[in-house]
């Protein structure tokens, strides 16, 4: 222990830190961070309106654009069937889970890079592990607030019924959690891309569009052709969007999806992989700055 | 220069980017509590070499040390004793400054109090404004704020006064002399040759990548440089000039060689400005002189050698 401490001390020339206190400190500015962060990310118009309210905005275009069609998913006997606003409530679950982690910190850690903001803080004693602590605490913390949004307006501005069992609500906190991390961690990767401020929504943006479009967000999932189907299959979303889907439509709706069940165990399997791809992408491509270009 | 710790050490350090050379070989030293200018024309590579001991690039050759490491293995401890003012920041922060500057105190372990920064770069009165809706001279003021809230050992700052106003480069001059009177080390790259002396201890100038003179910034460029240079146009109309260790000595006995009053007689004792034009202009002729001797030309000589020269 005292060699590699005092080795520390001769290579840094400061006051070490042991490794507990190091651990406390990264974990205290990465909560520092995340406060500040989500003060922020309020502060910025375009990103309330296109991340934060987007799919709050989309439920009730479509609930009301669509609120003639009557129930759908009628039992036999003409029982049951939900509304509009049910039916496409897990869709923009879902969405709103994929722009908060991936459009958000996509746009946002590129506008940072791009504007001198991550080389200051690469030139500061900030860990890199406290500023993607902070990431995640804003990622957290505003969809949680945007969920709560969401259902909150479908809920009591159309009536859309909520889910009242334990098991329900469990599935919904896994696939939930499973969900953003991977796709905070997955707008981590994709930061990368953009080279420019001015590049980041536009790279960004349409890859986030076509995936809410292919993977059951806009468009019901089980009208897409098989092929549409399979390739929707190899991104998150869609499996984001199966597992709630599992959470906020009847047992019967079941039947409806390609392989006739909710299939939760490939929903799970599904994001683990995403999750461990983004993190390797991550940790090899993240930089501060782009060095020497 | 036998100091035994310097802050900063740079021996023959070296930088290309592909095929482009951007330093061939920049040595010197900076010891504790010294303010160093390091001057140069752009493109010389002042930029490159301080972003080399910030940490942000890699050398390809040569030696750099930062307070006793080598920046390239920099790490949090490291950072928290430096403290950086980059060259430009198009930062479009939605902090206000008050928020921005008790963000960056908590990652220090003996920061600055924030409202004594605010007053120090004059930015009263905005301290509740945000980043985004300040004027450019006052967002460079932030990052000076931003620069020396940690309460550095050494401040790096690259031009950092660009865009202000005359009052606001006073103001920054004082605050830069209350840092070294705590005894903080500065590295400062700056395109005014006044701001190097007013501030400057010592200074290099830098020109094609390498230090073509450096000393203290009375004594930049040899004995020679400073020597007051006598002007006059002699009776052909030509203009004359000659340097003269006692120009009123000089003056008299030229008054009485011609019998009267020499025409448009100026007597100049050189500025940092003269000695550095003189300098890199110097540097430059030959530098172009090389390159024509390798074409069979005949080059000038050129007029004086620097302090120190570092050839490869």
């Amino acid at each position: 222990m005292t060699t590699p401490r005092s080795r520390t001390h001769a290579r840094t020339g400061a006051s070490t830190h042991a490794p507990e206190r190091e651990f406390a400190r990264t974990v205290r500015l990465g909560a520092r961070r995340a406060a500040y962060e989500a003060k922020l990310y309020f502060r910025q118009g375009d990103t309330i309106f296109f991340t934060f309210l987007f799919p709050v905005v989309m439920l009730g275009i479509f609930a009301l654009a669509f609120s003639a069609t009557g129930l759908v998913g009628k039992n036999p006997d003409g029982t049951g069937g939900i509304t509009q606003a049910a039916l496409y409530l897990p869709g923009m679950v879902a969405a709103g889970i994929l722009l908060s982690g991936v459009q958000n910190l996509a746009v946002d850690i590129a506008m940072e890079r791009s504007d001198g903001r991550l080389k200051r803080l690469g030139g500061s004693p900030l860990p890199v592990v406290s500023y993607f602590l902070g990431k995640f605490g804003q990622v957290l913390t505003t969809s949680l607030l945007q969920l709560i949004v969401l259902l909150l307006v479908a809920r009591v501005a159309f009536g859309v019924v909520l889910p009242t069992t334990g098991e329900k609500w469990l599935t919904f906190a896994w696939v939930y959690l499973l969900g953003i991390v991977t796709s905070a961690v997955l707008g981590i990767a994709l930061s990368r891309i953009p080279r420019s401020s001015t590049s980041a929504t536009a790279v960004i943006i349409p890859i986030v569009l076509i995936l809410q479009f292919i993977s059951g967000v806009y468009l019901q999932f089980s009208m897409l052709p098989t092929w549409l189907q399979n390739i929707a299959g190899f991104f998150p979303l869609k499996w984001i969007a199966q597992g709630m889907r599992s959470v906020f439509l009847p047992e019967n709706f079941a039947a409806t999806e390609p392989g006739g069940a909710w299939e939760l165990p490939a929903v799970a399997t599904a994001l683990v992989l995403w999750l461990v791809v983004g993190v390797i992408v991550s940790r090899l491509t993240f930089r501060w700055i782009r060095k020497d270009s | 220069m036998a100091h035994a710790d310097p802050v900063v050490s740079v021996r023959n350090l070296q930088k290309s980017y592909g095929s482009v050379t951007a330093l061939t070989g920049v040595t010197f030293e900076i010891q504790r509590g010294e303010t160093f200018a390091l001057l140069g024309p752009n493109g010389a590579g002042k930029s490159t070499t301080i972003e080399i001991l910030e940490g942000y690039r890699d050398r390809t050759g040569g030696d750099a040390r930062v307070l006793g490491i080598d920046p390239q293995k920099g790490g949090v401890a490291w950072k928290a004793r430096l403290g950086i003012v980059l060259q430009s920041t198009g930062e479009i922060g939605n902090a206000t400054v008050r928020e921005q500057l008790s963000h960056f105190a908590c990652y220090y372990p003996n920061p600055r109090s924030v409202e004594e920064v605010i007053a120090a770069v004059s930015l009263d009165g905005h301290e509740s404004k945000r980043i985004r809706a300040l004027l450019g001279g006052q967002r460079r003021r932030v990052d000076v704020a931003l620069g020396i809230i940690g309460r550095p050992e050494l401040l790096f700052l690259d031009e950092p006064t660009t865009g202000f106003d005359p009052e606001a480069r006073q103001n920054f001059w004082q605050l830069i002399r209350e840092l070294k009177r705590e005894g903080t080390t500065i590295l400062l790259i700056t395109h005014y040759l006044d701001e190097a002396a007013q501030l400057g201890d010592r200074a290099a100038v830098i020109s094609g990548g390498t230090v073509i003179a450096q000393g203290r910034i009375d004594e930049i460029g040899g004995p020679d440089a400073l020597t007051p240079v006598v002007r006059w146009r002699d009776d052909s109309g030509t203009k004359r000039s000659e340097r003269a260790a006692e120009p009123a000595a000089f003056v008299a006995e030229l008054h009485a060689r011609v019998g009267r009053e020499p025409d448009a007689l100026e007597i100049i004792r050189p500025s940092l400005e003269d000695i550095y034009l003189d300098l890199v202009g110097a540097h430059e002729n030959r530098a172009q002189g090389n390159s024509a001797r390798e074409n069979g030309a005949h080059p000038q000589g050129v007029s004086r050698d620097p302090e120190e020269t570092i050839r490869p």
